[in-house]
């Protein structure tokens, strides 16, 4: 194939920013302790359950038993008479405000579809009711004795069904908003086509498939949990288990009618959320319970509900249509994504479009792309964020397509990816055509080591080595090889925003108030460490805060990748604020011009070598002349998103007398830029790839023919514990990201979209059978391999 | 341990048991239908994590008697009488057990939530085998589920406060 294209050169661009940058790293790209980590390792009480608040009640909540029914008598006399009982709620006795639950951007780009309580069920597992209660027995016994009558009506269970006229209409309230045809439950809709001459006339070849992922639950070891309670002044405080702190007190502030001022939403430590606690799940009907009875209420989840009541990944139908030439080329792309958003449309645009715009821009597209988009609504479990926003579900259609397109054409499918994707400069239409609820941003790749990335990769897995001595196997036990590559992105250009606030302490510390949500990323670490950068200060000089409504400044919260590139810039942009105060003062004291200035080492330090400690610059603006506090606040939006890229690789070992893959072994290269924190960003991406070796190869949440969920429990629904899981490296290949902080992409979310494909890839290198639906259980490959050996 | 016959009554649905918790005498009241994992949260120790309740994630686990348990399956009034070492009592924020400060130094930790058991499951670990092999320690932890991490950087952390609990 003429040795394929030259290497993508990521860094030449930069190089000289690089060389200045890297080698001047003092905190950034360096080893530092995750702050929190000691102290949760002796397992202080910092999550939100971890405080005792007198007089609390216990709130409980009754969960409809139908897929699609209306209410048509709910008596809550007995249950109120219920000794301990204190409050019970149901859709008389709240607002009826439509609303979205996915903490998203305001206006949200999801329609407004749900209520805090409504005379409609919509799903197995869907609100009726809520107790507040002295015990949680007395609570379990008055959701008993709710009595409650219901008209069942008709449900859908199949997003093509959903779709069609006649089917059952799932939102046919009247009041409900940006639903855009309700009528064939469809929540979202986009089509976008760039049509450069007539479709699949230069291809030599044409393919289509369909690929389909099933209900996933992100399983965050701590289940969902909110306590609301009130301030001395009346206000109302909601301590929860949040990704986005400032859109639930929106949000609620929505809901139930209350002015934004009289609500503070504190987060404490956040026992895992990957996406499942960018939602308003809890917080509104707790806050009501609150209101009801001017007391603190808990509402926690159990692993059950969290299953069924809270929010999953979209379950997706991919159909992947491509044309492309005997060279290589691809010349024509048409995508039509169906996802099932369950029954509210949380999150359904936007995950909806992640799957078309950070997958068709992936690889370049000679002449026609289309994309087709439907979010369709049904009467199962609501879909929401999940790790990976709809990139998961478009990435095992694009990175199982290329290995069946590379094979069609007789090319190396590695060969096949380097000549195709898309370089350093370069930018794509779709980038444009598709945002998250308004136009995308253009954008062209500032940073990408992809190249180095497949290279090491292939290394480390010894990638030729082993296929020559795979080839021709035989016998029951049968290894293969696969591949995937892929790219997500960091924070919503243009839409996401973050601040942060730096106050000097008397010894040279500082606070560090971010409305950035540490979720238990380490993002409280990182942007303490991009702050010391700038202040030449250590890591451990920062006191940082994470989030408070009434302390911090905003941030859109933990999602879409944006914590590192959008957080960290705003934090960069104060430190740098804070460092021009500090010389000011520093300039009287060491009687030097500003500009001959310098922080370093903890110390302001001259050109000629003159220096004063951080101290004694806190100290004379605290105390001795021109007295002032030295604090600054900034805020960062970004008009890009640049996309972190990786390469994926996994050999497994397939018995094929049972159908069981075995991963022997996983490598993980990851492009995310300068790492801030390179052992947390290994840690990120380690996770993301379990989780998604687990929905490869286990995962699936499973349903009764009337939509009761059958396997939500632990025990049932199976992720992977220590005996189960692969070996697993990670490889972080460093770029600098011009636009970043200090050269930052964003890690987290990228890492869970590769096992999928490269285990499908991989299955079929092996034995031949190619699985279009995961996961990818014995039964399944069995009947494969099976089916495969009749022809 | 020794062995009494013990005869408990419950007075209007509440036991009084006598236990020893992290080396410190100790009374409870606790309900006849409430689980060990909820005495001990409120009996401040809030170390010990709901994750689930039924006995599948390893977040409530406490050494029980000499060996790991999950206390979210234990009747609480079966404790009377019993040795219980939640994490509060492995060590703390300013005298810290080197498996903990092994997990900070790996980078074991990231939400956190899991790590209390894991690090109780790891101690009793090293407590019967001081030099655990890797197959030894994902034997040992498999009924501690994490989502965060992989547990790629946690199996590193036990073999780095194996070597840190030889050298000392």
């Amino acid at each position: 194939m003429g040795g394929g294209p030259p290497p993508s050169v990521s860094l030449s661009l930069f190089v000289k920013e690089i060389v200045v940058e890297k080698n001047d790293f003092k905190v950034v790209n360096k080893r530092v302790l995750k702050m929190d980590s000691l102290g949760l390792a002796c397992g202080e009480p910092v999550f939100t359950d971890d405080v005792d608040i007198n007089g609390m009640l216990y709130g409980r909540i009754l969960w409809s038993p139908y897929a699609h029914a209306r209410i048509t008598k709910i008596d809550t006399k007995e249950a109120e008479k219920v000794p301990g009982v204190k409050a019970v709620l149901t859709y008389k006795n709240v607002p009826r405000v439509p609303h979205t639950t996915a903490g998203q951007g305001y206006p949200e780009p999801s329609p407004y579809d749900t209520y805090i309580l409504d005379n409609k069920v919509r799903f197995v597992g869907d609100r009726v009711a809520a107790v507040a209660a002295e015990t949680p027995e007395a609570a379990e016994a008055a959701l008993k004795l709710i009595k409650t009558e219901y008209e069942i009506l008709p449900a859908v269970f199949d997003t093509f069904e959903a779709m069609k006229d006649g089917a059952p209409v799932i939102h046919d309230e009247k009041d409900a908003k940006n639903i855009p045809d309700a009528r064939h439950n469809i929540a979202a809709k986009f089509e976008f086509e760039v049509k450069n001459g007539e479709w699949f006339k230069d291809a030599d070849f044409v393919i289509e498939h369909s690929y389909k992922m099933p209900y996933l639950q992100h399983c965050a070891i701590e289940p969902h949990i909110v306590i609301t309670c009130f301030d001395p002044f009346g206000r109302l405080v909601i301590r929860t288990s949040t990704q986005v702190p400032f859109h639930v007190r929106r949000i609620v502030a929505q809901a139930l009618k209350l002015p934004v001022k009289k609500i503070r939403v504190i987060k404490p430590r956040i026992g895992g959320g990957f996406g499942s606690k960018q939602e308003v799940l809890l917080e509104d009907i707790a806050a009501a319970l609150s209101l009801k009875t001017g007391k603190p209420v808990k509402i926690e989840y159990t692993r059950k509900e969290t299953f069924i009541s809270s929010r999953t990944r979209h379950p997706s139908t991919v159909r992947l249509k491509t044309g492309f030439k005997k060279d290589g080329t691809i010349t024509d792309a048409e995508m039509d994504i169906v996802l099932n958003t369950g029954a509210y449309g949380s999150h359904a645009l936007t995950v909806m479009m992640c799957s078309g715009s950070h997958t068709i821009p992936f690889y370049k597209v000679k002449n026609n792309i289309k994309f087709l988009g439907r979010s369709v609504y049904t009467n199962l479990p609501v879909a929401g964020a999940y790790r990976g926003y709809g990139a998961t579900q478009g990435f095992f259609a694009w990175e199982s397509q290329m290995d069946i397109m590379a094979a069609k054409i007789g090319m190396d499918p590695v060969e096949f990816r380097k000549m195709n994707y898309i370089r350093l400069g370069e930018g794509s239409p779709v980038f444009k055509a598709m945002g998250e609820g308004r136009e995308g941003v253009e954008q062209v790749i500032t940073s990408i080591g992809l190249y180095e990335g497949i290279e090491k990769g292939l290394k480390a897995i010894n990638w030729r080595a082993k296929k020559e001595k795979n080839k021709g196997g035989k016998g029951v036990l049968r290894r293969g090889l696969g591949m995937a590559c892929m790219m997500q992105g960091s924070g919503i250009p243009e839409v996401d925003m973050a601040s942060a606030t730096i106050k000097m302490n008397e010894d040279g510390s500082f606070n560090l108030m971010v409305g950035a949500t540490d979720l238990g990323t380490g993002s409280d670490t990182i942007l303490a460490q991009i702050a010391a950068e700038v202040l030449g200060v250590k890591a451990e000089d920062f006191i940082v805060y994470s989030s408070d409504t009434d302390l911090t400044p905003f941030d859109v919260g933990a999602y879409a990748s944006s914590t590192t590139f959008i957080s960290g810039n705003a934090v960069k942009k104060t430190a740098e604020k804070v460092r021009e105060m500090i010389i000011a003062v520093a300039a009287k004291i060491l009687d030097r011009k500003k500009e001959d200035l310098r922080l370093e080492g903890g110390k302001v330090v001259a050109n000629d070598g003159a220096a004063c400690g951080l101290s004694e610059v806190a100290n004379t603006s605290l105390y001795y002349y021109d007295q002032h506090q030295i604090i600054a606040s900034a805020s960062h939006y970004a008009h890009t998103s640049p996309p972190p890229f990786a390469a994926n690789f996994a050999e497994v070992e397939v018995d094929t007398g049972t159908g069981k893959i075995k991963i022997l072994d996983y490598v993980s290269c990851v492009d995310c830029g300068t790492a801030i924190n390179p052992e947390l960003a290994e840690g990120q991406n380690d996770g993301a790839v379990l989780n998604g070796i687990g929905h490869t190869l286990s995962e699936e949440l499973e349903f009764s023919s009337n939509g009761t969920p059958l396997n939500a429990s632990f025990r049932r629904y199976k992720i992977f514990n220590t005996l189960d899981m692969p070996p697993i490296k990670t490889f972080l290949i460093p770029t600098f990201e011009p636009n970043g902080p200090f050269g930052a992409k964003s890690v987290s979310e990228i890492g869970i979209n590769g096992p999928l494909p490269a285990v499908a890839n991989a299955l079929y290198d092996a034995v031949g059978v190619r699985l279009f639906d995961s996961p990818f259980t014995p039964e399944k490959v069995l009947a494969a391999i099976k089916k495969a050996g009749k022809k | 341990m020794k062995k009494e016959s013990i005869r408990l009554e419950a007075v209007n649905g509440v036991f009084r048991i006598s236990l020893t918790v992290n080396g410190v005498k100790k009374n409870f009241a606790v309900k006849n239908n409430e689980f060990l994992l909820n005495a001990l949260r409120r009996y401040g120790y809030k170390g010990a994590k709901k994750g689930c309740d039924t006995g599948d994630c390893g977040s409530c686990t406490v050494i029980f008697n000499g060996k790991p348990a999950l206390a979210c399956l234990i009747p609480a009034f079966t404790a009377h009488g019993a040795e219980i070492t939640t994490i509060e009592g492995v060590g703390t924020v300013r005298n810290p057990h080197p498996l903990q400060e092994a997990f900070v130094e790996a980078g074991a930790v990231q939400c956190g939530f899991c790590i209390p058991g894991m690090i109780l499951s790891s101690k009793h670990l090293l407590d019967v085998n001081p030099s655990p092999s890797e197959d030894d320690i994902k034997k040992y932890l498999d009924g501690n589920l994490c989502r965060c991490t992989g547990y790629v950087k946690q199996i590193q952390a036990v073999k780095m406060a194996a070597k840190k609990i030889k050298k000392a």
